[in-house]
């Protein structure tokens, strides 16, 4: 039984509305836009959505991928063949370059995730972007959940919880500063679930690593990770051949596989409705470290 | 969460806002939600578990699930609103969860400005209290169209029928004062999760809805064929391809209303006039778009349209005005005063204004008014008039929350500093009589 009046919009038509809304806001406010490209799940859906956005029109703004230089193949080949496809422009922020030139340090456990955010806001200095979209997502982690659609972002791209603008109606204030710039969540209000439903609806292509394939893993901090030139498996750590598939993707040096044998969008739907761990959780080993990992790397301008 | 979320996608969604002090148990009524709607997953959980021992508490703090910030976990306090995501095979929830202090009006006035329904808590051992009244205040002002009274502790006063009723009433009396055009009462336990997800076994006299059985059947949205159309302009879409050279759209998303292909419209401010000549949805071309779906529009003339345009049915276009008077919320820290320059959002379009006078502040209790304030504070209510540089096709926000809301911003560094609800609704001395029913005042 519904008592929804017959113009009620169903939940994914009412988020892709409200998605649409702020990529046109952005365009229509700000100088120099670029959208975070990760060729994850998150970032597919969101040039998805700018894509429709804009349509019949190219999409009016680049892309930027800040690579860690761990990256699934399988990622980096959708990156590339998107790209070219659709004729857009892509910047690449290098962690690499970073540790080539001596301005960034690897860290001891190998992992680079947390070494993005320097390559990240060098990027944005040097383009003078403005508005940077994200696919972060308020249910993916609490600090998070406090974010706001239009987060503005001082000259050090340092992120104060305590000072975000209110943030009312569907009016989003993107005034900034000079030096400053504007950090916008079009999928702030969208869940896991949403994403995928949206994919499946949509028939959004993804890179194939999101679904079932056997894989050479092997167990670190409860995660299955991929071996590689990042540094694993270390002495000890067993590599074995296993059933699986990724919900994020991100490093592969802190992403992990989870076991499963769904195969096809709609087994992936029915594997996520069911889970009983938040995809960070399952996945992630950099948001282990504590309670406020997340918070922490915010505050110093992480996506 | 079922499968059946999974596969089915004709689930709407419902945001809705939650008001109240810890005290209230409001962090345990949202955490029963998520928990009992199998929105809470193992890690979190397990998180929570970790933090409450490590914190001497033997049983999980629910409370830590909403407290994202660690000011917050460590005050043991809200700050700010935290948005909360569940679903049932019915429906998809927005929960925007405020922080009940008085401090922070500007919070619960931020989650309920998108909000179709608000839940506000009291204690039943202490009935309608200030926070109450303040939380019914802030829904009536921002024009909640649903507001649902939650009895909590109900346990406490041990279930008695007598307690809850004269609660209830001694809310919808005030709500109605106000003008709250609906509430709904329920009696709870959050704790011992009487009415909340199931029905409660200790009070049959109740044979009212659970507060997710009401969250889940209570109308989504307004009617748009009641309301006049309104569609700002975001964006002008011009291709200048091979394909398309001479295509030309405007998008935007419908503020209200529907709108038709072959319907005449006019352009605000300039007041031109056109027809719609197609209207481009997300998914293809379309005869009729209503709110709040994102589309583009071309109309049959060539007219100079830009952002920050309004295009509306040219039967029930709104006036322009230059002269604005407005019930507004102090959101910064700073105080706004008469003579202040400052910029006006309003949908899409972005003018200079001048704060003209203060006439009065409201007293969030009673919204009873006290004249000549000399400035508002933050997380004050007050009445404000303005005169603008250009003319707006302003809405009065009795009419339509979307097209008579504005932010008032800081010009020198961006700050947002007071939200505007357009027209004279709260400008009379004293609260209106009870007899008074509806929106009108």
């Amino acid at each position: 039984m519904t008592t929804d009046s017959p113009y009620a919009l169903t939940h994914l038509d009412a988020l892709e509305s409200e998605a649409v809304h702020v990529f046109r806001e952005v365009a229509g406010e700000f100088e120099r836009p670029v959208l975070l490209f990760s060729g994850g799940k998150d970032s597919i859906v969101m040039l998805h959505l700018a894509l429709k956005a804009f349509a019949p029109a190219a999409v009016p703004f680049g892309l930027l991928h800040v690579d860690t230089g761990h990256n699934f193949p399988e990622v980096l080949a959708y990156r590339d063949r998107t790209v070219a496809e659709l004729g857009l422009r892509l910047h690449v922020a290098s962690v690499q370059d970073f540790i080539d030139r001596g301005e960034l340090r690897e860290r001891p456990d190998g992992t680079r995730n947390p070494l993005q955010t320097v390559p990240l806001l060098d990027a944005i200095g040097r383009h003078r972007f403005d508005a940077v979209f994200g696919g972060g997502r308020r249910d993916e982690e609490k600090a998070r959940a406090k974010e706001r659609v239009f987060s503005l972002r001082d000259e050090f791209g340092g992120w104060d919880p305590r000072r975000q603008r209110p943030e009312l109606w569907q009016l989003y204030n993107g005034r900034h500063s000079p030096g400053e710039h504007v950090r916008v969540f079009p999928l702030s209000n969208w869940t896991e679930l949403d994403v995928w439903q949206y994919i499946a609806r949509e028939k959004i292509e993804l890179p194939s690593i999101y679904y079932a394939h056997e894989r050479e893993v092997f167990a670190r901090d409860g995660m299955w990770l991929a071996p590689g030139d990042w540094g694993g498996p270390r002495d000890g750590e067993r590599v074995e051949r296993r059933l699986v598939r990724y919900r994020t993707v991100g490093d592969m040096s802190c992403t992990g596989a989870v076991d499963s044998g769904a195969a096809t969008i709609h087994a992936v739907i029915a594997e996520i409705a069911a889970s009983r761990l938040t995809e960070r959780g399952a996945t992630r080993a950099d948001d282990k470290l504590s309670e406020a990992a997340m918070e922490d790397r915010k505050r110093e301008g992480y996506f | 969460m079922s499968t059946d979320t999974a596969t089915d996608q004709a689930t709407s969604l419902l945001r809705f806002a939650t008001a109240g002090s810890v005290d209230d148990g409001k962090s345990t009524l949202v955490g029963r939600l998520l928990h009992d709607s199998k929105s809470v997953l193992a890690d979190q959980l397990e998180a929570v578990e970790r933090a409450s021992l490590g914190r001497g508490q033997d049983a999980p703090d629910l409370a830590l699930l909403t407290d994202g910030l660690r000011a917050e976990r460590e005050q043991g306090i809200t700050i700010d609103v935290a948005h909360r995501y569940f679903a049932t095979p019915r429906r998809r929830f927005v929960l925007a969860d405020t922080p009940g202090h008085v401090q922070y009006t500007r919070n619960m006035v931020t989650g309920a400005s998108t909000a179709e329904l608000a839940v506000v808590l009291v204690d039943a051992r202490n009935g309608v209290v200030e926070q109450t009244r303040r939380h019914a205040a802030v829904a009536a002002l921002l024009r909640v169209p649903h507001v649902v009274l939650a009895v909590n502790k109900m346990d406490l006063v041990g279930y008695a029928e007598s307690a809850f009723a004269a609660i209830a009433g001694e809310f919808g009396a005030y709500a109605a004062s106000l003008g709250v055009p609906e509430v709904t009462a329920i009696p709870i336990s959050a704790l011992a999760g009487d009415n909340v997800v199931t029905p409660s076994a200790h009070m049959d006299w109740y044979g009212g809805p659970t507060v997710l059985e009401h969250l889940e059947t209570v109308p989504v949205g307004s009617d748009p064929t009641d309301e006049p159309a309104r569609f700002p302009v975001q964006y002008v879409i011009r291709p200048r391809t091979a394909a398309y050279p001479d295509y030309r759209g405007y998008a935007g998303q419908v503020a209200s209303g529907v709108l038709r292909v072959g319907e005449p419209v006019t352009v605000l401010p300039s007041g031109r006039t056109s027809t719609i000549a197609a209207i481009d949805g997300l998914a293809g071309p379309v005869d009729v778009a209503w709110a709040p779906q994102s589309v583009t529009l071309r109309l049959a003339d060539d007219l100079d349209v830009s952002r920050g345009d309004l295009i509306a049915p040219t039967g029930t276009a709104p006036g322009t005005t230059r002269d604005v008077e407005a019930t507004v919320c102090h959101v910064a820290d700073r105080p706004l005063r008469v003579g202040d320059r400052v910029l006006l959002k309003h949908t899409t379009r972005t003018v200079k204004a001048l704060v003209k006078a203060v006439p009065s502040r409201l007293a969030l209790d009673d919204l009873t008014q006290h004249p000549d304030p000399g400035e508002l504070a933050a997380n004050d209510i007050g009445r404000i008039v303005l005169r603008t540089a250009e003319p707006l096709a302003l809405d009065a926000y009795a009419d339509s929350r979307r097209t008579g809301s504005f932010l008032l911003i800081d010009p020198a560094d961006g700050t947002t500093l007071t939200a505007g609800m357009a027209g004279t609704a709260f400008a009379a001395r004293t609260p209106v009589a009870a007899a008074d029913d509806g929106w009108d005042f």
